[in-house]
C-alpha cells in the first residue's frame, strides 16, 4: 500500500518592531521578567489597545513579498480562552478580514525542481507570554513572564500543498529567508522568532479523499520540524495499517527527547467564540501607503539570488545558499566588497565560517569573525602573504579574538615568504644540505621522480618554518632539480 | 425556554465560573428567561442588513513604533496575589 | 453651600466667599453624617481631598486657577484612581488599587477639582437598581425603601442628597440617565467616543460612555467640558474639538423641532410618568419649540439586542479577572483551574455571573449567527431609525424610565423584569447617540425624568434645551427630605 502525505503549515513570525502590537512597551529580547510588560500587557482594568503602525507596515511588506492580495480594510477579532500566559483571557487576532490574503511562495528542492506553495492568508495577532514551570518557587506553582505578551506576530497559513517533509522544510526556510530579507523578522529561531505548527495527514496514493489531520504545534527548528513530520507520517501509516483511525488532535514534539505526544484534548473542548474586537476600529490602508511600501521594499531572496549569479559570477547553487539567509547574504556581500574576491568570499563564508558557526550553534549575527575580518584574511590569501594552510590557523586566531588577520600574521610572524630571491636561496640551501636526497632523485626513473618532490618540500617548509610559499617553492625546486639532471 | 443542564455546565467551563450543583437548575431557569427575551430578535427580517460592530464611522488610529512604557514592574506587581523573582505565580496546570 | 450649583461654587471660590478647604470639609462632613442612610459612597478620600483643596486654594489665591479649581466632586468607582481603591462595586476588585488614573480622573485633576471619594454602583456596571453591589444597595434619598436606579446609583444618590455638587458616572444601557431620573437630578451620556474610556473599567466596550451627573444642565455642561477630550490611548475615542458646552445654553428654543416617538408612549408606561413628561413637552412648546410625532419602529428590538451584545462583550472583558495578576484570588487553590473557577465564582456576584454566561452562550459555536450576528444587524436598523428621524427633528424627547423608583426586591427573581427598566434608554447606546435625563415632575413623592436624545456630537443642543426648560421650571431645584 503506498501513501501520499499532505502537509500544511502555520508559521508564527515575530515582527521586529521596537514595541508591542498594542502597547508602547519594548519587545527587546532577554529582559528581566515582567520589566517589559506595561499595564496594557498585564490586562489591567480599564486599559485599551492602540495599534502599532510598524506592525501593519511589516505585515503589508510580507504580503507584497509573496505577491498577495492586501486586505485594505482589515479588522481584529477576539479569540477567547483561559491560560496564564494570556492575560486578557482572549487573544486579539484577525479572522474574517486578515491584512494579507491569498499569495504564492515558490520553493526550490534539492533536485533542482521548483514548486509553488499557495498561501491562504497571513494575519496580525499578538503573542502570549511565557510560563515557567520551574524556578525559585514552590513546584506546585508556575511562574508567568509577560514580557513577550503583546509582541506582534504575523501568522502565515499555507494551503495543504506540501507532500513531504522535504517540501515543508524548503517552504519553511523560504519563508524564513523572505521575512529576514525584507527585515520584518530577525529570524532568530532559538529566540522563538519563528514557530511552526504542522498539519499532517496521509491518504492512500492517488485517492482524492483527504485523511484526518493532526496538528503538531510550536516547533522552533527546521530539524525538529523535519523529525516531527517524518515521525507523524510513520505513526499515522502504522495506525491505519493496523486497522485504527486517526484522531484529530493537537500534538507536541520534544526535539530533545525525540518524543511526540498528544496534548490534553482540552483543545477540542475549546470553543473560541470569535467576535469583532470592539476596542479596535477597522484598519484602513490606502493605495498610496501600499505603493510607498512597495517602492521601499528591500531585496527579496529570489532577486538577490539572481543578482549574486550575475554580479559575483556565483553558481546557481552557491547563490542559492548565500542568498537564502539575509544575514548570511549581507555578510557575504560585505566580505566580497571589502576583499574584492567573490570566489574566496563564497568559499570561506559557505565553508569554514558556516561549519564553525554550525558547530557552535551560533548565528551569523553572532559570528566572532566579522565580515571585515574575514575580508582581511582573504586579502592576505589572495596576495600570497600566507599560504592556504596558514590561513586556517589565522582564521582560528581571529575566531579566538586575537585581532585582525594582519595583526595575527605580524604577531606570529606568519608572513609567507614569497620573495623569489629568498626562496631560491632556501631551495639551493636545502639541496646543498641534502646531497643524498638529490642523488636519489637523479637516479630515480623519470616516471617516479614526482613522488620524491615531497621530501624536498618537507625540508624546505621545515627550514622556512612553514612560511615558504609552496607554489613558488615547487616551481623553483623543479627548476633547480632540472638543472642538476 | 429551558436550557439543558449540560449546556450550563459547558458554559460554566468555558467561562471558568464554578457553579454549585444546587444552583444549576436555578441558573438554567434564569438564563432561560433571558434567552426568551433575546429570542424576540428572530422575528425580525435582517436580510441584507450589515452587522454593526462600531457605532461611529471611524478607522483605527496607528501608533508610532517608539517605546513609551518604561519598566514599572514594582508598581504593577505591588497588588499581585503572588510573585517571586518578578514572575507572577499561579498554581500549576494539572496535565 | 451644598445647595449651590457648581456654577455658583466656581464663582464663590473665585470671589473668596469661601475656600475650597471649607467647601471640601463641608461635604466630607455631610458624607460622614448622611451617607450611612444612603450608602452612596464606597471610599472617602479625606486626606487627599483636603490636601487637594488646600492646593486649590493656593492656586485660587495666585490667580492661576483652572476651570473647576477647588470644586469637590465624586467619581463613580469604575474610574481608576491612582493609589485609591477602585472596586467597580465588586468583591473581585475590593483589594484593587490601580497604579494609574483614568483619563477622566486626570482631566478633573488638571481642572483643579477636589475628589471626595468613589461612589457605589451596580457590580461591574451591570444593573438598573444598584442592588447588585458588593458593598450593599444604595438607597434612593427620595424614598429610602426604593432603588436609586443603576448602575450609577451611588453617584445619583450622592448628588440628590447634596453629598457633592457633581459626580462622574457611566452609561452603557442607561446607567446615567435612569438613576438621574429616579433621583431627580440631571445627567448626560455623551456621544460614543466623546469621552475617553482609558481607565474606565470596561463592561461593554462598544456601548460604554462616561458622563457627568449634577443638579442642573449648566453644571453638567461645566463638568462635560472637563470630561470630554480626545485621548490617543483610546482607539475608539473620536478626534473632534471639544466645544464650550456652556456657550449656547441661553439660546432660545424657538423653532426647535422636538421628535416625540410614539413607541415611547405605549403600554407599560406609568400614567404618572406620562403625565409629567407630556407636561414638560408642553412647557417646551410654550417656549417656542415644535413637537413632531415620530416613529422609531425598531425600538422594541433594542432590549433583546442589547442583552446579547452587552453580555457578549462583557463576557470577554471580564475574562481578565482570573485571580492571577491582581484582584481577588480564592484561598488555597488546588490547581490552575480551581483558581480560575473559584476566584470567579466567589469574586463575581450573581448578576455578573449570569451576564457572563449569557454572553458566552450568544457567542458560542452554533449560536453566534442567531444571537450575536443578528443583534449587530438589528443595531444597524436601530441606528437607521434615528438617522431618519434626525432628518426631520433636532432633538428626540420622551420619558427616561417606564415608572418612578421601584421598591427594593420589586423586580424579584426575574432578571428580565429588571432589564425592561432600560427600555427607553438602551437604543441610544446601541446607536452611539448622546442622551440626557432631567427632572420634570414627581409621582407620589418620587421624581420623574425627561429624556432628551440628540444627534451625534450635539451635546450642546441637548444641554441648551435642558437649560431652557430648567429656566422655566423648578423640578431640578427640589430636594429630598432629610438632607438639609
Amino acid at each position: 500500500m503506498s501513501w501520499d502525505t499532505v502537509i500544511g503549515l502555520e508559521i508564527h513570525v515575530q515582527l521586529a518592531t521596537k514595541t508591542k502590537i498594542f502597547s508602547g512597551a519594548s519587545t527587546a529580547y532577554g529582559a528581566e521578567p515582567n520589566t517589559q510588560a506595561c499595564a496594557i500587557d498585564l490586562a489591567m482594568p480599564g486599559t485599551l489597545p492602540v495599534l502599532n503602525k510598524q506592525a501593519v507596515n511589516y505585515a503589508i511588506m510580507f504580503g507584497l513579498a509573496i505577491d498577495a492580495e492586501i486586505g485594505q480594510v482589515s479588522a481584529f477579532e477576539r479569540k477567547n480562552y483561559f491560560y496564564p500566559d494570556l492575560p486578557k483571557g482572549y487573544q486579539t487576532t484577525q479572522l474574517e478580514k486578515p491584512i494579507v490574503g491569498r499569495g504564492n511562495v515558490e520553493i526550490q528542492l534539492a533536485d533542482g525542481s521548483t514548486k509553488n506553495v499557495r498561501i491562504h492568508h497571513a494575519h496580525l495577532e499578538e503573542d502570549a507570554g511565557k510560563s515557567l514551570h520551574e524556578g525559585n518557587f514552590n513546584s506546585s506553582f508556575s511562574g508567568i513572564d509577560l514580557n513577550r505578551a503583546g509582541t506582534p506576530l504575523i501568522e502565515i497559513v499555507s494551503e495543504p500543498d506540501m507532500t513531504s517533509a522535504e517540501e515543508a522544510i524548503a517552504f519553511a526556510k523560504k519563508i524564513h529567508s523572505i521575512v529576514t530579507s525584507i527585515g520584518i523578522c530577525d529570524g532568530e529561531m532559538s529566540q522563538g522568532s519563528m514557530r511552526f505548527d504542522v498539519n499532517v495527514s496521509v491518504k492512500p496514493s492517488g485517492s482524492d479523499t483527504l485523511g484526518t489531520r493532526t496538528e503538531t504545534k510550536n516547533l522552533n527548528s527546521f530539524k525538529f520540524m523535519e523529525e516531527a513530520i517524518k515521525r507523524e507520517v510513520a505513526r499515522q501509516i502504522d495506525v491505519i495499517e493496523d486497522g485504527g483511525t486517526i484522531a484529530q488532535e493537537t500534538r507536541l514534539y520534544n526535539g530533545e527527547t525525540k518524543v511526540a505526544r498528544s496534548m490534553r484534548s482540552k483543545e477540542e473542548a475549546n470553543d473560541y467564540r470569535y467576535f469583532p474586537c470592539p476596542d479596535l476600529l477597522p484598519v484602513v490602508v490606502s493605495d498610496e501607503q501600499i505603493e510607498e511600501l512597495r517602492r521601499n521594499m528591500p531585496e527579496l531572496p529570489d532577486a538577490r539570488q539572481a543578482r549574486f549569479v550575475e554580479q559575483y559570477g556565483l553558481s546557481e547553487y552557491d547563490a542559492g545558499i548565500l542568498s537564502s539567509d539575509a544575514a548570511m547574504a549581507n555578510y557575504f556581500e560585505a566580505v566580497s566588497s571589502a576583499c574584492k574576491n567573490a570566489k574566496l568570499a563564497t568559499n570561506w563564508t559557505m565553508g569554514e565560517l558556516s561549519a564553525r558557526l554550525n558547530n557552535e550553534d551560533l548565528s551569523i549575527a553572532n559570528s566572532p569573525v566579522s565580515a571585515e575580518q574575514l575580508a582581511g584574511l582573504i586579502v592576505r590569501i589572495a596576495d600570497n602573504s600566507i599560504s592556504g594552510k596558514m590561513a586556517k590557523e589565522v582564521f582560528e586566531a581571529i575566531w579566538a579574538g586575537e585581532g585582525s588577520a594582519d595583526q595575527i600574521i605580524e604577531a606570529r610572524g606568519l608572513k609567507q615568504v614569497s620573495d623569489s630571491g629568498a626562496l631560491e636561496q632556501m631551495v639551493v640551501d636545502v639541496l646543498a644540505a641534502n646531497q643524498a636526497m638529490v642523488d636519489d632523485y637523479i637516479n630515480t626513473d623519470e616516471a617516479k621522480r614526482k613522488k620524491k618532490l615531497g621530501g624536498f618540500m618537507g625540508q624546505i617548509m621545515k627550514a622556512s618554518k612553514g612560511q615558504a610559499n609552496p607554489q613558488q617553492v615547487n616551481q623553483i625546486l623543479a627548476q633547480k632539480l632540472n638543472e642538476l639532471l | 425556554m429551558s436550557i439543558e443542564r449540560s449546556e450550563i455546565e459547558k458554559l460554566a467551563t468555558l467561562s471558568r465560573i464554578a457553579i454549585n450543583e444546587e444552583t444549576i437548575s436555578e441558573v438554567a431557569q434564569r438564563l432561560g428567561s433571558v434567552l426568551e427575551l433575546v429570542d424576540q430578535l428572530q422575528a425580525v427580517n435582517t436580510d441584507g442588513v450589515e452587522a454593526m460592530s462600531h457605532p461611529m464611522q471611524a478607522t483605527q488610529r496607528l501608533r508610532e513604533d517608539e517605546v513609551t512604557e518604561l519598566n514599572r514592574r514594582e508598581a504593577l506587581q505591588a497588588i499581585a496575589p503572588e510573585t517571586e523573582d518578578g514572575l507572577f505565580l499561579v498554581p500549576k496546570v494539572i496535565e | 453651600m451644598h445647595n449651590l450649583t457648581i456654577a455658583e461654587l466656581v464663582k464663590g471660590l473665585q470671589s473668596k466667599e469661601f475656600t475650597s478647604v471649607e467647601l471640601t470639609q463641608h461635604f466630607l462632613d455631610r458624607i460622614a453624617n448622611l451617607d450611612p442612610a444612603y450608602n452612596a459612597v464606597i471610599t472617602v478620600t479625606t486626606e487627599q481631598a483636603l490636601q487637594a483643596a488646600a492646593a486649590a486654594d493656593q492656586r485660587l489665591a495666585d490667580g492661576n486657577a483652572p476651570d473647576l479649581c477647588g470644586v469637590p466632586i465624586l467619581h463613580k468607582d469604575i474610574f481608576c484612581t491612582d493609589g485609591v481603591r477602585t472596586s467597580c462595586g465588586s468583591k473581585m476588585l475590593d483589594n484593587f488599587i490601580p497604579p494609574y488614573n483614568a483619563t477622566v480622573v486626570e482631566n478633573f485633576e488638571k481642572a483643579g477639582a477636589v475628589v471626595l471619594g468613589k461612589t457605589n454602583m451596580d457590580e461591574f456596571a451591570m444593573g438598573s437598581s444598584n442592588e447588585t453591589s458588593f458593598y450593599g444597595a444604595v438607597k434612593n434619598p427620595w424614598a429610602t425603601d426604593s432603588v436609586p436606579g443603576g448602575s450609577s446609583g451611588g453617584s445619583a444618590a450622592a448628588v440628590a442628597a447634596r453629598l457633592a455638587p457633581g459626580a462622574t458616572a457611566t452609561d452603557t444601557g442607561g446607567s446615567i440617565r435612569q438613576p438621574a431620573a429616579l433621583c431627580g437630578i440631571s445627567g448626560i451620556k455623551p456621544t460614543y467616543g466623546r469621552v475617553s474610556r482609558w481607565g474606565m473599567i470596561a463592561f461593554a466596550s462598544s456601548l460604554d460612555q462616561g458622563g457627568p451627573m449634577a443638579r442642573t444642565a449648566e453644571d453638567c455642561a461645566l463638568l462635560l467640558n472637563c470630561m470630554a477630550s480626545y485621548d490617543d490611548k483610546d482607539s475608539t475615542c473620536i478626534d473632534r474639538e471639544v466645544p464650550d458646552y456652556t456657550a449656547n445654553l441661553n439660546r432660545s428654543v424657538k423653532g426647535l423641532r422636538i421628535g416625540v416617538p410614539k413607541e415611547y408612549f405605549s403600554e407599560g408606561l406609568h400614567p404618572g410618568t406620562e403625565e409629567a413628561v407630556r407636561a414638560a413637552l408642553a412647557k417646551l412648546q410654550e417656549q417656542g419649540a415644535e413637537l413632531v410625532e415620530i416613529s422609531l419602529p425598531n425600538s422594541a428590538l433594542s432590549v433583546p439586542a442589547y442583552y446579547v451584545i452587552a453580555p457578549a462583550e462583557a463576557s470577554a472583558n471580564l475574562s481578565r479577572f482570573d485571580g492571577a495578576r491582581y484582584g481577588y484570588r480564592c484561598e488555597n487553590p488546588k490547581d490552575l483551574e480551581d483558581m480560575y473557577c473559584r476566584s470567579r465564582a466567589e469574586g463575581f456576584g450573581e448578576e455578573v455571573q449570569r451576564r457572563i454566561l449569557i454572553g458566552t452562550y450568544c457567542l458560542s459555536a452554533g449560536y453566534y449567527d442567531a444571537y450575536y450576528g443578528k443583534s449587530q444587524q438589528v443595531r444597524q436598523l436601530i441606528q437607521q431609525d434615528f438617522v431618519s428621524a434626525f432628518e426631520n427633528v433636532d432633538l428626540i424627547m420622551g420619558p427616561t424610565c417606564p415608572s418612578p423608583a421601584f421598591k427594593f426586591g420589586a423586580k424579584g427573581d426575574d432578571p428580565v423584569a429588571m432589564y425592561l427598566e432600560d427600555i427607553y434608554t438602551i437604543a441610544t447606546n446601541l446607536a452611539g447617540l448622546p442622551g440626557m435625563s432631567i427632572p420634570c415632575g414627581m409621582v407620589e413623592g418620587k421624581p420623574v425624568g425627561l429624556q432628551i436624545i440628540g444627534n451625534y456630537f450635539d451635546e450642546a443642543g441637548i444641554l441648551n434645551a435642558a437649560h431652557q426648560y430648567q429656566q422655566a421650571s423648578d423640578w431640578h431645584t427640589q430636594a429630598p427630605e432629610g438632607i438639609a
